[in-house]
């Protein structure tokens, strides 16, 4: 793609997109730090991804700034408009999932290490797909690829289906150790947030295929959520 | 990041090179040389319209000078007594009749002579003009009653004698102006005839009239067909016609007509319209028809400058709400381009108005005393006027010569005073 | 060239159609093949790079290239139906339904009055004065002028500011009641004030006009047009409706263009 003849023009976008990546290197990050710090009960890591949080903010902040800015200075068309607005959504959608990942951190101190709970083993399995998503779906939106985009959107579906069966397990577990149930309520918000991360990076996904083609992505086939019986 | 602004708007590189220095010595030179030449240029500017005013002063000046004098004429009062005159005129017949031809048998011319030669003695007749009847006669028919007494008419001096009472003439006419002075009877006046009468053989009743009436004429027909045909043709090379090597072949062969030596009309007109159309020898309208064929050329040029002057955008105005071809030139193109073809005009007529050479060979040359009648009468015009006095021999002539050439500025002067005002009157500011 | 979706909505047919138009200057071709309709109660805006040949093909809708004299103009433009390179066509009449106001505001130097009192006039649509008095006020006002004019008719209309005679001149070519006009870039001489009265007198017209309007300004094209025609040298790159054309652009050259990519 040829260069604006505005020189400053592409500056502001790959300034944008700079913020983008940094922001979801941290996001990536933390959720791995949460995890990490789940399964060992590390609490100060947990600290660490709380702390985390607050720079993230920062940069979803910097980035709505400096999108108005964009938009008043440079009036942009087609697809340059379509990637402002895309960078403003996906910003949203990253410090949500940057807030998860936080809400998962927080709850390590209250699950105590001796407490070996079952169905916590299948939660990194979850978390590897959904931040892979994440990952994949931000460098879907560096590359313009819609194609890896529409990978990521079909990914969701495996999410969905890990939460479906965590909820199924704790469930069950509940029913079996009342004594446990405040730690698997705990697990079972944990496996509810990882889910959300993944429906984020799918919403970016769909973003990214906007951007790419101008279409939202076509209408796919979605996971029945089993606590409600509804379609996700 | 975050109290940055916009990247990329950070300062190009500055340049490598120092400010100028604007007072150093070789810069303060190089000022002072650049306002002395600006001086220098004003100031020759300065002299070159002093030179031209000077010409020109000297020109107005010699002119007033010498012709100022042409405005006045000397007369003797001279005495005649009607009744001891052996003049026979009967008042009834004077009343009844052509006081002329009652008069011509009255043998007037005598009877002055005889009056003058009473009151001024023997050379009496030749103090007097020839043209004195014309001021008895003049005076008779306004008063028939002084045939009945004496009476003092004021009567026109001869050549002779105006031009020593103006300080020019021989030694014997100079005592007898001295003589005549010293009797009270001399008196300058001013020359009413000079601008009602034609020309003559007499310098002291000369006029110019005649020669005004011949320009008047003979500028008249060449207004009225230089005019429309000039700005018509104008009209049709600008806006209609195609551009090819016909219109090319057009324009360059005009441009060529009005550089061409004005004499070429004069035979342009003896062999066409004298010899070819039989049209009347040295009338006006002959005289105009080849001075319309010398003005028509510059209309032309002038005209077509004027029209492509006119901005486009109007033409283009015009027509985009529907207005014809036509439409567009009358109302809106010629309107627009009337200053300046009115310029041209004025340029072409003041041209016409002096030259010479052409009316020359068609005939205006002649002799001619008595103004035309119309435009097929025999006339001539104030150019060639000028010329024919020039070249007389009697030194009263010079300062008719003069007072003429002061005439022809005037009435060139008038002519472009209406025409300024007519293209102020009709200037738009767009 | 592809027809708009929204083509198939329409029961009537198209204002005025161009098919295959191609334009000469001489040897020099400025337009090459250019097909597209413009529709009544619609904008239609032309845009593209300087010297793309919009300004050329607008003025071929009102054979104002006649004046030109090595222009040439070949294909077929209709207006309701009719060839106007036929020669039968009127051409005075022709220019008198399809309307045209200039990059340059261009009033005549005459009074306001007489300046949209010609076109009447000359056309003959009044019987009396009475009759040209409303014209000229029904112009006025419909041109958003009557208000800052009505007590100085008889004023020169080159004594206006500049969008005041922009709208004199919108005025002007109302006054003969057109069915299409044409605006070669009437707001490139004018402030941003003057600009959006203008405007907002282009959307006021829509209702009772087709409109094509030739602008180098793309925010302008976004916001009075419902359908934009992008040209590159001479040819019709693309044409569609508004919106779609400014969000997402089918060719590669208009999207160039449209986000500054050109060059």
């Amino acid at each position: 793609m040829t260069d604006h003849t505005v020189k400053a023009f592409d500056d502001d976008i790959n300034a944008l997109r700079a913020l983008i990546a940094e922001m979801g290197g941290l996001t990536e990050d933390s959720i791995d730090k949460a995890m990490a710090a789940l399964s060992t009960g590390d609490v100060a890591l947990a600290d660490k991804v709380v702390a985390q949080d607050a720079r993230i903010d920062e940069l979803d902040a910097n980035i709505e700034r400096l999108v108005v800015q964009t938009l008043a200075l440079r009036a942009p068309l087609a697809d340059d408009l379509r990637e402002i607005v895309a960078v403003l959504k996906i910003s949203g959608l990253v410090e949500r999932m940057a807030d998860y990942a936080k809400n998962i951190a927080k709850r390590v101190e209250t699950i105590s290490a001796p407490t070996r709970v079952e169905p916590l083993s299948l939660l990194p399995s979850m978390a590897r797909i959904a931040r892979e998503m994440v990952k994949d779906a931000l460098d879907a939106f560096a590359a313009r690829d819609s194609k890896l985009a529409l990978q990521v959107i079909e990914r969701d579906r495996a999410v969905d289906d890990f939460y479906n069966s965590i909820f199924r397990t704790m469930v069950t577990f509940m029913m079996e150790n009342p004594k446990m149930i405040s730690e698997s309520a705990h697990i079972l918000f944990i496996a509810k947030n990882l889910e959300r991360i993944g429906d984020h990076a799918t919403n970016i996904a769909e973003m990214v295929h906007y951007v790419a083609t101008g279409t939202k992505p076509p209408e796919r086939e979605k996971a029945t959520l089993i606590e409600t019986g509804l379609e996700n | 990041m975050s109290s940055q602004a916009l990247p990329g708007l950070e300062a190009h590189a500055m340049a490598s090179r120092a400010p100028t220095d604007w007072t150093s010595d070789a810069m303060r030179h190089r000022i002072a040389r650049r306002y002395a030449a600006e001086r220098r240029f004003k100031f020759m500017g300065l002299l070159a319209i002093l030179i031209s005013a000077g010409f020109l002063a000297f020109l107005l000046v010699t002119m007033a000078a010498n012709g100022l004098r042409g405005f006045t004429r000397t007369e003797i009062a001279l005495p005649i007594d009607f009744q001891r005159a052996a003049i026979f005129i009967d008042p009834q017949a004077l009343k009844m009749g052509n006081p002329d031809q009652v008069l011509a048998g009255a043998n007037l011319p005598a009877a002055i002579d005889k009056a003058a030669q009473d009151a001024f003695g023997p050379e009496g007749a030749r103090l007097i003009s020839a043209s004195a009847v014309r001021s008895v006669r003049n005076a008779i028919v306004a008063d028939p009653t002084i045939l009945t007494r004496k009476v003092t008419i004021e009567v026109p001096a001869s050549e002779g004698i105006d031009v020593a009472a103006k300080g020019k003439g021989s030694e014997a006419d100079e005592a007898n102006v001295a003589r005549l002075r010293q009797a009270g009877v001399l008196s300058s006046g001013f020359n009413l005839p000079f601008l009602t009468a034609s020309d003559g053989t007499d310098p002291t009743v000369v006029g110019i009239w005649g020669a005004l009436k011949g320009s008047l004429l003979t500028m008249g027909i060449t207004l009225l067909l230089s005019f429309p045909i000039g700005v018509f043709a104008a009209l049709y090379l600008e806006e209609y016609a195609p551009r090819n090597r016909w219109t090319d072949l057009i324009e360059v062969s005009i441009n060529n007509l009005a550089a061409v030596p004005s004499i070429i009309f004069g035979l342009l007109g003896l062999a066409i319209f004298l010899n070819m159309m039989n049209l009347p020898r040295s009338a006006p309208l002959v005289g105009g028809l080849t001075l319309a064929l010398m003005t028509m050329p510059v209309i032309v040029i002038a005209g077509r400058n004027a029209i492509k002057a006119v901005p486009p955008s109007i033409r283009d105005a015009a027509l985009g709400i529907g207005a014809s071809p036509v439409q567009v030139v009358f109302h809106h193109v010629l309107p627009l381009a009337l200053p300046g073809i009115l310029t041209g005009t004025i340029i072409g007529m003041a041209r016409a108005l002096g030259e010479t050479a052409p009316l020359l060979m068609i005939g205006m040359r002649a002799f001619v005393a008595s103004p035309p009648g119309g435009i097929t009468d025999p006339a001539t015009v104030l150019p060639v006027q000028i010329f024919l006095w020039s070249d007389e021999v009697g030194r009263g002539f010079v300062e008719k010569t003069s007072a003429a050439i002061i005439i022809l500025l005037l009435f060139l002067l008038t002519m472009n005073s209406i025409a300024i005002y007519l293209r102020n009157k009709f200037e738009k500011k767009w | 060239m592809v027809t708009s979706p929204m083509a198939d909505m329409r029961n009537s047919d198209p204002k005025m159609t161009a098919r295959h138009v191609n334009v000469f200057y001489g040897e020099k071709q400025a337009i090459q093949d250019v097909s597209i309709d413009v529709e009544l109660d619609e904008v239609t805006a032309f845009i593209g790079p300087s010297g793309c040949g919009k300004s050329t093909f607008l003025r071929t809708l009102n054979r104002m290239n006649d004046t030109v004299p090595s222009a040439r103009v070949e294909g077929r433009i209709t207006l309701d139906g009719e060839d106007i390179y036929a020669s039968g066509m009127d051409v005075v009449q022709l220019r008198a339904r399809v309307g045209m106001v200039f990059l340059k505001p261009n009033p005549f130097p005459k009074s306001i009055y007489e300046n949209i009192a010609y076109g009447p006039r000359i056309h003959g649509l009044a019987s009396g004065k009475a009759e040209l008095d409303q014209i000229v006020e029904k112009s006025l006002r419909r041109a958003g002028l009557w208000d800052e004019v009505k007590d100085r008719l008889h004023d020169s209309g080159t004594a206006l500011s500049g969008g005041q005679q922009q709208r004199l001149c919108i005025g002007r070519a109302i006054a003969v009641e057109p069915e299409v006009i044409l605006m070669d870039e009437p707001c490139s001489a004018l402030d941003p004030i003057a600009t959006a009265k203008i405007e907002e007198l282009i959307l006021d017209l829509r209702g009772n006009y087709a409109i094509v309007i030739v602008t180098h300004n793309m925010q302008q094209a976004a916001r009075v047009s419902q359908r934009t025609a992008f040209f590159h040298l001479g040819r019709l790159v693309e044409q569609g409706p508004t919106t779609e054309i400014f969000t997402n652009p089918r060719e590669e050259r208009t999207k160039d263009y449209i986000t500054g990519r050109y060059g």
